[in-house]
């Protein structure tokens, strides 16, 4: 499964568990707009840590938090292996 | 005016002591002439009101030298096996320790401290001795990081919950407790045995669970007491069959609904009670009705103790309480009015008081507390669960979130975990806010518990 599709996934499943109506996830949509709040963030960012083994944004100390559903995807795909 | 009777432990071992047993995995000593045999090597004369640090190795001869020394010593300070050795010149400063009663003279030659009797099985013969003293007893605290504090207590205090329940009824019980004996919670145990007329089975930490319980059940113990982790690593065992006790009590930590059924289900023919009680506040209340928490009406003055909720937290006057810190640097024990605060948060739903956590036990998930123990409670009410700790994991979104490691009950088939994990995400969804809601659940074979018995929370 690609890096991507992975993360979609994710913030498939814990929109569902959190009860959120995603809009469609385009790599412009807003953070804001996927309907997230920072704890649903924090969910999501914990979650691909155990499946990726990665946190882009604590290993990176420079990382600003991206802002849209496209920087999100580029933060774990640009994570050198 | 003479002075007011002072009652040591020797005096509660006056009659009726034939048929009564102190024993150990290795060892049954009888009490019958306890009074006229010495541990200590008919040495007792010489520690006469010393200080007296009493470091040995097991919970036997420990016993039997507090039996001696209480009503002789000036103090005794009751070492617990785990107590890091750094902290010992500390500890002793402190107490002002003039004296050592020990099971490696050897360890202690060259320590500076003057008298050094070696506590020896088996008893020999000596002139039974008369209490010349109230001695004062010191205990230290559990679950502090760096060195424990030291609480002073007296005999009057640590029975005050045993006199005031007066005899047991029925037979003289054979008390056991998973508790050592030199900790607050075992302690007390160990004295109700020694005033109620009864004999007790002590524990050992180099036993395994089955063989402690077939020992348990071998010498016929009829009163039981442990923490709820101790408990809930007995149901996992399977080794309660067969095991009959009257009596089984928790202490220590928070017994929520969960372990209550799961013991009464287990013992059904066993009154099932838990109580409070803590080495700084004495035993508070006990709570016999088999429903976590304790009825509101607890609050106020209830035969001789008196609590109150401060900011959430229990806090509790009585004559049980320990008097005061000891050492040089010693804080304050009590408020102004003499109140004890036990850090335990306390919330209050309809008519009844439920412990969430400690105070110190806090975790902070996007700036809101937490108590890892309510979320604990909605797990283990799972019927699939048998344990579970929750605890903070650091999140660069939140700064922290939960996530939750769980035992599940012996026997639970494994393919139905993901079912089991959703069923408790979905309880915990219904049953807490969204933020203490686990974000992760890992099934574990085990979790870690103290050697005070209570469940480790490292990271709290």
């Amino acid at each position: 499964m690609s890096v991507r599709s992975k993360v979609i996934d994710a913030i498939q499943q814990i929109a569902k568990e959190q009860h959120v109506t995603l809009p469609a996830l385009s790599d412009d949509l807003s953070l804001h707009e996927t309907g997230f709040d920072s704890l649903a963030f924090a969910i999501l960012v914990a979650r691909l840590e155990d499946e990726t083994g990665v946190d882009p944004f604590t290993i990176s100390e420079d990382a600003a938090f991206p802002a849209t559903v496209g920087d999100f995807v580029r933060a774990y795909e640009n994570v050198p292996a | 005016m003479s002075p007011r009777e002072i009652f040591a432990l020797r005096d509660h071992l006056g009659a009726e002591l034939t048929g009564r047993t102190l024993s150990d995995a290795h060892t049954c000593v009888s009490l019958t002439d306890i009074l006229s045999q010495t541990v200590l090597g008919g040495r007792l004369r010489e520690l006469s009101g010393r200080s007296v640090l009493l470091k040995l190795s097991d919970q036997l001869r420990s016993g039997l030298a507090m039996i001696e020394l209480d009503g002789i010593a000036r103090r005794m300070l009751l070492c617990p096996p785990d107590l890091n050795p750094a902290h010992l010149d500390a500890l002793i400063a402190d107490a002002g320790i003039d004296a050592v009663v020990t099971d490696e003279p050897d360890r202690w030659a060259g320590s500076g401290i003057a008298l050094i009797v070696t506590a020896q099985l088996p008893l020999v013969s000596t002139a039974p001795a008369k209490t010349e003293r109230a001695t004062e007893w010191l205990m230290l605290t559990s679950g502090t990081s760096g060195v424990p504090k030291i609480a002073g207590h007296t005999l009057e205090a640590l029975t005050g919950a045993i006199v005031a329940e007066g005899p047991a009824r029925g037979p003289a019980p054979v008390w056991a407790t998973f508790y050592d004996i030199r900790r607050y919670g075992g302690l007390q145990i160990f004295l109700r045995a020694v005033l109620s007329g009864g004999s007790m089975v002590l524990s050992d930490p180099h036993e395994a669970l089955g063989d402690h319980v077939a020992r348990l059940k071998a010498r016929g113990v009829s009163h039981i007491s442990g923490t709820p982790s101790h408990w809930r690593k007995l149901l996992m065992s399977g080794s309660a069959a067969q095991f009959t006790p009257a009596y089984v009590r928790l202490s220590g930590e928070i017994a929520d609904q969960a372990v209550l059924d799961g013991l009464k289900a287990a013992f059904p023919n066993s009154s099932v009670g838990h109580a409070y009680a803590s080495t700084e506040a004495g035993v508070g209340f006990a709570v016999n009705d088999g429903l976590e928490g304790f009825p509101a009406d607890y609050l106020g003055n209830r035969n001789g103790v008196e609590m109150k909720v401060v900011d959430g937290s229990l806090r509790i006057r009585s004559t049980r309480t320990a008097h005061a810190y000891v050492g040089r640097n010693a804080a304050a024990l009590t408020d102004d009015d003499g109140f004890v605060d036990s850090g335990d948060i306390v919330e209050l739903r309809g008519e009844r008081y439920y412990f969430v956590g400690r105070r110190g036990g806090i975790i902070n998930i996007g700036g809101l507390k937490v108590h890892p123990e309510e979320i604990e409670a909605v797990i283990n009410r799972h019927p699939d669960v048998r344990m579970s700790r929750a605890k903070s994991r650091k999140s660069p979104i939140t700064g922290g979130i939960v996530v939750a490691d769980v035992i599940l009950t012996e026997g639970t088939d494994p393919a139905r975990a993901k079912e089991i994990r959703d069923q408790i995400l979905e309880r915990c969804r219904a049953q807490l806010a969204s933020h203490k809601v686990p974000v992760v659940i890992r099934f574990v074979e085990a979790l870690d518990v103290t050697p005070a018995g209570k469940l480790a929370r490292t990271d709290a």
